[in-house]
């Protein structure tokens, strides 16, 4: 685990280790696209937009909380019930969200239906907290759950648009669902008397649009790379 | 130039994929022809469309993965997928509908698994799978109407039906269309309304039970069939699998079907010889790619398609079942091949 690179000889400045958290989160070590964690709420909710964002960011918010209470008792737990007492963090931060969902966004709960409970079998969340959160202090935990969460909310959402322009023509569509009916203006009707491709709201389109990707994203780092070995710079970022 | 000094093993030279492939297009021809016969030239332009979207998929994506594209491009596996789609897709759809479909067969499902040979699945069945179930609309109810009493759309109104949408205007969508002979007499027993024996019985004019499965679909199979046993003749396919699958199908609708009741199940020749039955015996479970190797595996392979067709026709939603259950089959592959590979001359088992 690359989190915390600290090393005697040169101590990393604040602001350099947030910038680190952040680069983890949404890029080197996103949880969807490098570790592959979630994948089956991913899979299975993002056929449009806003079902993606309202899971997104019921997840992120569950990665924040249970990363700041895991953080904070990390000195108290011993280390050999530390998974137990994790999951039940994570289990009640999970029914917090659920019961508010249930509360604010009641259609868009009753749309995400079993995926918000299951959110405690996200193992992002887990993977966070034993990673993570039991080794630093409070405020980068907190940090690192929102920027991982930030980072799964992304690809979903990018995941949920791809399948929702495809599939039914249109973006943003129900958006009413979560941000009041004065948003409706949002939705987009992006071609004129669309037919709709039933493949890529159906499940078989979420991995192919995954697998799309995931190719860019790793045609993205080999480029980089290339480009990083053809300037001669001796460059302390690159890890094996 | 050298001279080639030949002695004994007198063995023939191997028999190149260019010659199966051109063989089984051959084989086709019969069918193709009855086809052409029933459907017009709607079903003519299908072929085209596919096959010149295949070849340029086949072109894009062999350059792209930096294969030699002329080698490839000629050993005729794209042609014969392009054919096989035009052949099971409905003709009336519109362009698009087909040029999706040769993408799906060559792109994701052949080349992106590593080209000819390594696919796992054969390409012209999830190819039409996958616009079953992304159009049900335009999939079933765009069959060309070929009882004997429809309407049929010439060269020019085809065209313009395919790429404009648009009918003369003395013919509606509806004259020329029609359910499938499997797909109508499927409704028509299911809700009661007919007993087999019923509608053996209606006159010529408005039969759709036509002689012995669905009128004028029989004549399609019965020329697949003779182009099937061409090509076992040969020695392109070997029997196993189609004479399993057949023989698996024609049990299947015997004990779970015909033999319960002859009134509400048609009867095995129905079967057999209705939706693409023959079509898929010879010429779509042997692909060679797909299909299990080993003589056992082929009669095991056969034998589950046969079953599945059965099942899926029986009870399930979709029109015909030939490509889930090959799809289907496919899986199973790689299992049955290690369970039934044959001795090998000097081991024991």
């Amino acid at each position: 685990m690359s989190d915390s690179k600290s090393s005697k000889d040169n101590q990393p400045t604040k602001s350099e280790v947030y910038k680190n958290i952040s680069f983890q989160g949404l890029w080197k070590n996103n949880p969807v696209l490098v570790q592959m964690l979630g994948l089956c709420p991913l899979l299975a909710v993002s056929n449009t937009v806003i079902n993606a964002l309202g899971l997104g960011l019921a997840t992120m918010l569950v990665l924040v909380i249970s990363n700041a209470c895991v953080s904070s008792i990390r000195h108290i737990v011993r280390q050999d019930v530390r998974l137990p007492v994790f999951v039940l963090i994570i289990a009640s931060a999970v029914t917090i969200t659920e019961l508010s969902m249930k509360a604010w966004f009641f259609e868009l709960y009753q749309i995400l239906g079993i995926f918000i409970p299951l959110i405690v079998t996200n193992c992002a969340i887990v993977a966070r907290a034993e990673s993570f959160a039991s080794k630093n202090s409070i405020l980068p935990s907190i940090y690192d759950g929102l920027m991982m969460g930030l980072g799964f909310t992304l690809v979903l959402v990018t995941l949920g648009a791809i399948r929702e322009i495809i599939g039914m023509g249109t973006l943003f569509s129900h958006v009413e669902l979560m941000f009041g009916e004065q948003s409706s203006w949002v939705t987009l009707q992006l071609f004129d008397d669309y037919q709709g491709f039933l493949l890529a709201i159906l499940p078989p389109g979420a991995f192919i649009g995954l697998a799309l990707i995931l190719a860019t994203k790793n045609y993205i780092e080999i480029k980089n790379k290339k480009t990083k070995k053809l300037s001669f710079e001796s460059n302390q970022e690159v890890e094996p | 130039m050298q001279t080639q000094r030949i002695s004994s093993p007198h063995l023939k030279p191997p028999i190149q994929v260019t010659d199966i492939m051109k063989g089984v297009i051959y084989a086709l021809i019969p069918g193709i022809a009855v086809m052409f016969w029933l459907y017009g030239w709607s079903f003519i332009i299908n072929i085209f469309i596919a096959i010149s979207s295949a070849l340029i998929f086949e072109a894009i994506a062999l350059y792209l993965r930096q294969r030699p594209v002329k080698i490839y491009l000629y050993d005729g596996s794209a042609l014969l997928t392009a054919i096989l789609i035009a052949l099971a897709i409905p003709t009336l759809v519109p362009w698009w509908i087909v040029v999706l479909g040769s993408f799906f067969a060559i792109v994701m499902t052949k080349q992106l698994y590593g080209g000819l040979g390594y696919n796992v699945f054969n390409p012209a069945m999830v190819a039409y799978a996958i616009l079953l179930i992304s159009f049900p609309e335009q999939m079933s109810i765009l069959w060309q109407n070929i009882s004997n009493e429809g309407q049929s759309l010439n060269l020019i109104d085809s065209i313009n039906f395919k790429f404009f949408n648009e009918l003369p205007a003395d013919i509606s969508i509806d004259a020329i269309t029609s359910a499938t002979p499997l797909d109508s007499i499927k409704t028509i027993l299911s809700s009661g309304a007919a007993t087999v024996s019923e509608l053996k019985s209606q006159s010529f004019d408005n039969n759709i039970y036509g002689v012995i499965a669905g009128s004028n679909v029989e004549w399609i199979n019965l020329a697949f069939l003779a182009g099937g046993l061409w090509m076992i003749y040969t020695k392109l396919i070997t029997w196993h699998i189609p004479v399993s699958m057949l023989l698996s199908l024609l049990i299947c609708s015997l004990l779970l079907g015909y033999g319960i009741d002859s009134d509400l199940h048609p009867s095995p020749l129905f079967h057999l010889f209705t939706g693409a039955s023959m079509l898929g015996a010879f010429f779509i479970a042997t692909d060679p790619v797909s299909a299990s190797t080993t003589p056992k595996g082929k009669i095991v392979f056969g034998a589950g398609i046969g079953c599945l067709i059965y099942a899926i026709r029986t009870w399930g939603g979709y029109p015909d079942a030939i490509a889930f259950a090959v799809i289907l089959m496919n899986i199973t592959v790689p299992v049955i091949d290690y369970y039934t590979q044959p001795r090998v001359y000097g081991h024991d088992k």
